[in-house]
């Protein structure tokens, strides 16, 4: 059996080809969605994926979270369904208060886009089920606005409960807690500034990317079509 | 009734603001030795129509909760003018 992936297009995304390569060479059906779209059709995870959606006028994600289509990602998450925000993913993701936090301007004022390596810090998401605490990957960022910022209980929440899934090994953008990727209470919605799929082609340097998105494919075949 | 609206959004206190904070940085470069505390934010001149001040005040507040702030991170002080 074959994990659809429903690849969320708004106006201004730029990297929806790239999870859709990605996903396909590990096996994943990709299905590209337009953010007009009232419903995702027959999909088993849902990506967010980056870009500019809607210009990052006002605030990244801040246009795109009243996207068409964001009813149906919702619903989709409200319903157990794995949905992944990757960087401008991510921020649609908090702006939608699917997750908790905000991203800020990097804390140096520079534009980042460079390897970056990460630590798996939770097991409990499925970005990263199976893959054990403490594993290292190289993945690149490649962001303005990926300096990760919550209150202080929400921040000591999300240590205490593992909601915290990736931590970068060197803090480039002044995150709290140098966080990189964290989680709902139940696992099922993700968001990660840096790009799993620039890291799943051999070509790509690195295939580190391809640990969390055959994670991911495996959680979406794990659970029954919505 | 018709307002002339400005919607200010800032970062709340506490939050850290690298723009403001790298603004501040070069003052003193440029011989403003008496200013500090730059913050940076966002500015929004806006028409509303309602039945009174109340009423515009209510939906710029509405507003500035769903969109034009984010509370995580911002608050939004609005300022109203009716306009002739």
């Amino acid at each position: 059996m074959t994990a659809a992936v429903g690849v969320v297009v708004f106006p201004g995304s730029n990297c929806e080809h790239d999870v859709a390569e990605a996903v396909a060479h590990l096996g994943g059906e990709p299905r590209l969605v337009w953010h007009a779209d009232r419903d995702l059709g027959p999909v088993d995870a849902v990506v967010l994926p980056g870009g500019f959606a809607h210009g990052d006028y006002l605030r990244p994600g801040a246009i795109a979270r009243f996207s068409p289509v964001m009813s149906a990602v919702e619903e989709f998450a409200r319903s157990g369904g794995p949905v992944v925000g990757i960087c401008n993913g991510f921020q649609v993701l908090t702006e939608a208060h699917l997750l908790p936090g905000a991203l800020q301007k990097n804390s140096g004022l520079t534009f980042l886009c460079q390897s970056c390596e990460l630590i798996v810090a939770s097991e409990e998401s499925v970005l990263t089920e199976g893959v054990p605490c403490g594993t290292r990957l190289s993945i690149p960022i490649n962001h303005f606005e990926g300096n990760y910022t919550c209150d202080e209980r929400t921040l000591a929440e999300l240590e205490a409960t593992g909601r915290v899934v990736l931590r970068y090994a060197e803090n480039p953008n002044g995150s709290v807690g140098a966080i990189a990727g964290v989680a709902n209470d139940r696992g099922n919605v993700v968001g990660l500034m840096p790009h799993p799929e620039r890291a799943t082609l051999p070509a790509s340097g690195s295939t580190d990317g391809a640990v969390l998105l055959s994670a991911l494919l495996k959680s979406a075949l794990g659970r029954a079509r919505v | 009734m018709r307002f002339e609206a400005l919607v200010e959004v800032r970062l709340r206190p506490g939050i850290a603001d690298p723009q403001g904070a790298t603004i501040e940085r070069a003052l003193p470069a440029l011989g403003f030795d008496t200013i500090s505390q730059v913050r940076a934010g966002k500015a929004f001149r806006l028409t509303v129509e309602a039945p009174d001040e109340m009423a515009a005040r209510g939906q710029l507040d509405e507003l500035c909760r769903r969109f034009l702030a984010n509370p995580v991170i911002e608050d939004a002080v609005v300022s109203l003018e009716e306009l002739p």
